[in-house]
């Protein structure tokens, strides 16, 4: 019977989401393929309850127990996935498009001399080929590929794949780990962002501004906006990145993530980094002078427009609005 | 500190709508600006940082059709000491790209401490080839970087996770970094530099036919689920909708 493998992932103590993601996804493919699907977990600490939660939704988790793996170890990692593509010969493995999957996969593919297609969104076996759907130059194009091959390794990108609870009773094998520490690359330390002003997770109304600002000077005009909304003022990541606004300001998947009533997003493309981190937001907002951008597809209202011209505008027509209440 | 820089020129397609081709397995980029990839820019910074720091010698390399020499000349102007192009117009997957890299690293048996390049490129975001370039050439690698201090034979490094926070690795060199924007600040090429740069030769390289493992079949314009609700009638009437919108939904404090 062929075999599905999947890399379990865990941070902080939890099985990340996208475990149970990659899960889903596996298994949807096992019922096209006839296969069966496999979860390998390598950690320490809680360990055991996270082989528990993926044996109730596959049909073997393989599980490494190593302090080792307390955090994630990429060369460790790659060795073992190796040796088990080699042993198993699963016809796909998959991975998360996460940082972890960003550093380990590549290696992975050459080593275990498997094609790799990252980032997907979506998968499928069709003519005995994996195929999948990628997004090109920001989201604006999408690319179907086929992928050359008879074993394959694909990255899946979180949030797109859902998860619904299977009551398997998957086996949990223990395996042996007879890896040696290596000494070339080293973990020392997590780093956790420095908290400098206000908590947007905790603003109700979030005006974002992004790369179309141009110059620093020009936030001014945003933070009036923010300051008649009575709102926190966020940023897409090349704003943080110049440091025009502090780094705990950040919106997307490597900064915050926001839940508000209200958010603008002005002068963003929408890349999926930005929108992982807002698109559960209640009512979005998009001024944006690219009609195609991909920020219009998530938005609930937009306006296609400069944002110089627009922002100052609404500023004054909220700021009549609240005098005539 | 001999560094090697691998660089890609990409089309600039942030305000542009995108036509795809009567075969439909490419874009129509003829007519858009053309640029080095934001992340790999990052990485020619570092390089030169680094250079300016340590001393030592920054080699970019790049794949592509001659358009790319533009790119590379502004890669010299700004402080790289000798360019590269590996000479094709083909359309490669991550695979390919790294392969004809570390070709060419052999072949042209190029030394290295350190071998950067960014995170991903803007137009295929596939974020493969560092880390492939790394097994290829079999030297330590690390992705997704935001600091790069070295110490010696070593390199202590920040990664990016998720959610903000940040891993500390210390990795022996010769090793390959991937480069996060926000790393630096990319310099702009003086007169000067620009000057020096034109005059400068740039190597051509001409490597073997290969077979990319990863083909595309048909690209498409991705299919609107929720396609946002546009304000019409100029910029008064839009805006004064939307402020009534925010007022309905009790928003206005
Ligand atoms: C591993 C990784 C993690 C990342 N994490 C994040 C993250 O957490 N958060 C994040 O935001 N990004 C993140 N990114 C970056 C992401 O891929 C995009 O590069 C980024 O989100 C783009 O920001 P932007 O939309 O502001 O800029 P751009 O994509 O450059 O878009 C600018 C927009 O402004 C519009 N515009 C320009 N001028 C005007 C004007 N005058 N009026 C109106 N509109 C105008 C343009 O049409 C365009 O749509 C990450 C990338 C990687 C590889």
């Amino acid at each position: 019977m062929s075999e599905i493998l999947v890399l379990a992932e865990h941070r902080a103590g939890k099985l990340r989401d996208i475990s149970l993601e990659l899960v889903a996804k596996a298994s949807e493919l096992a019922t096209q393929l006839n296969a069966k699907v496999t979860a390998l977990i390598l950690g320490w600490n809680n360990i055991d309850s996270f082989a528990k939660s993926l044996s109730e939704n596959v049909d073997e988790v393989l599980v490494v127990k190593d302090k080792y793996f307390d955090n994630f170890n990429s060369e460790l990692c790659q060795s073992i996935l190796t040796k088990l593509i080699l042993e198993r010969k699963p016809i796909l493995t998959l991975i998360g498009h996460t940082s972890v999957g960003i550093e380990l996969a590549p290696n992975l593919a050459i080593q275990a001399s498997l094609p790799l297609v990252t980032d997907c969104i979506e998968l499928k076996f069709e003519d005995s080929k994996l195929k999948a759907v990628r997004q090109l130059y920001g989201g604006k194009i999408s690319a179907s590929v086929a992928v050359e091959g008879e074993r394959f390794i694909a990255t899946v990108r979180s949030g797109v794949t859902k998860f619904e609870p299977l009551s398997k009773a998957g086996k949990i094998t223990v395996l042996k780990l007879d890896g040696k520490e290596i000494d070339y690359k080293k973990f020392i330390s997590y780093i956790e962002p420095v908290i400098t002003g206000v908590d947007i997770t905790k603003s109700d109304v979030i005006v974002a501004v992004g790369r179309g600002i141009k110059d620093k000077e020009n936030l001014q005009l945003v933070e009036k906006l923010a300051s008649c909304l009575g709102g926190a003022l966020a940023g897409s990541r090349p704003v943080i990145d110049k440091q025009w606004l502090g780094s705990d300001r950040q919106v997307g998947s490597s900064g915050k993530t926001v839940k508000p009533k209200l958010y603008f997003a002005i002068g963003i493309s929408g890349a999926f980094q930005h929108v992982m981190g807002m698109k559960d937001s209640e009512t979005i907002v998009a001024i944006n002078k690219d009609p195609n951008a991909p920020i219009f597809d998530i938005a609930h209202y937009g306006i296609v427009g400069d944002l110089f011209k627009v922002v100052p505008v609404l500023t004054q027509k909220i700021n009549e609005l609240k005098s005539a209440v | 500190m001999e560094i090697i820089v691998c660089a890609k020129q990409v089309p600039d397609t942030t305000e542009a709508e995108l036509k795809i081709s009567e075969d439909k397995k490419s874009v129509k980029i003829a007519n858009l600006p053309l640029d080095i990839n934001e992340w790999d820019n990052y990485a020619l910074e570092e390089a030169i940082l680094i250079k300016e720091k340590f001393s030592g010698f920054v080699r970019v390399i790049t794949i592509g059709s001659s358009n790319a020499d533009t790119m590379l000349r502004m890669c010299l102007a700004k402080g790289a000491d000798e360019a590269v192009r590996i000479d094709t117009v083909e359309q490669l997957d991550g695979y390919l790209t790294s392969l004809l890299l570390a070709q060419a690293i052999k072949e042209q048996n190029y030394k290295f401490d350190l071998i950067l390049t960014g995170v991903q490129s803007s137009d295929y975001a596939q974020a493969q080839v560092g880390g492939m370039l790394a097994e290829l050439l079999n030297v330590p690698h690390a992705t997704i970087v935001t600091k790069i201090e070295l110490e010696g034979k070593s390199a202590k490094v920040e990664r990016e996770l998720e959610g903000g926070t940040k891993e500390l690795l210390i990795i022996n060199l010769p090793a390959v970094f991937t480069v996060q924007s926000g790393i630096n600040e990319p310099r702009y090429a003086s007169m000067l530099g620009i000057k020096r740069a034109s005059a400068k030769e740039i190597k051509l390289l001409r490597l073997g036919e290969l077979k990319p493992k990863v083909v595309i079949e048909n690209l498409f314009i991705p299919p609107k689920l929720k396609k946002a609700e546009i304000l019409t009638g100029g910029l008064d009437e839009a805006t004064a909708k939307l402020s009534s919108i925010i007022k309905e939904k009790g928003l206005l404090r």
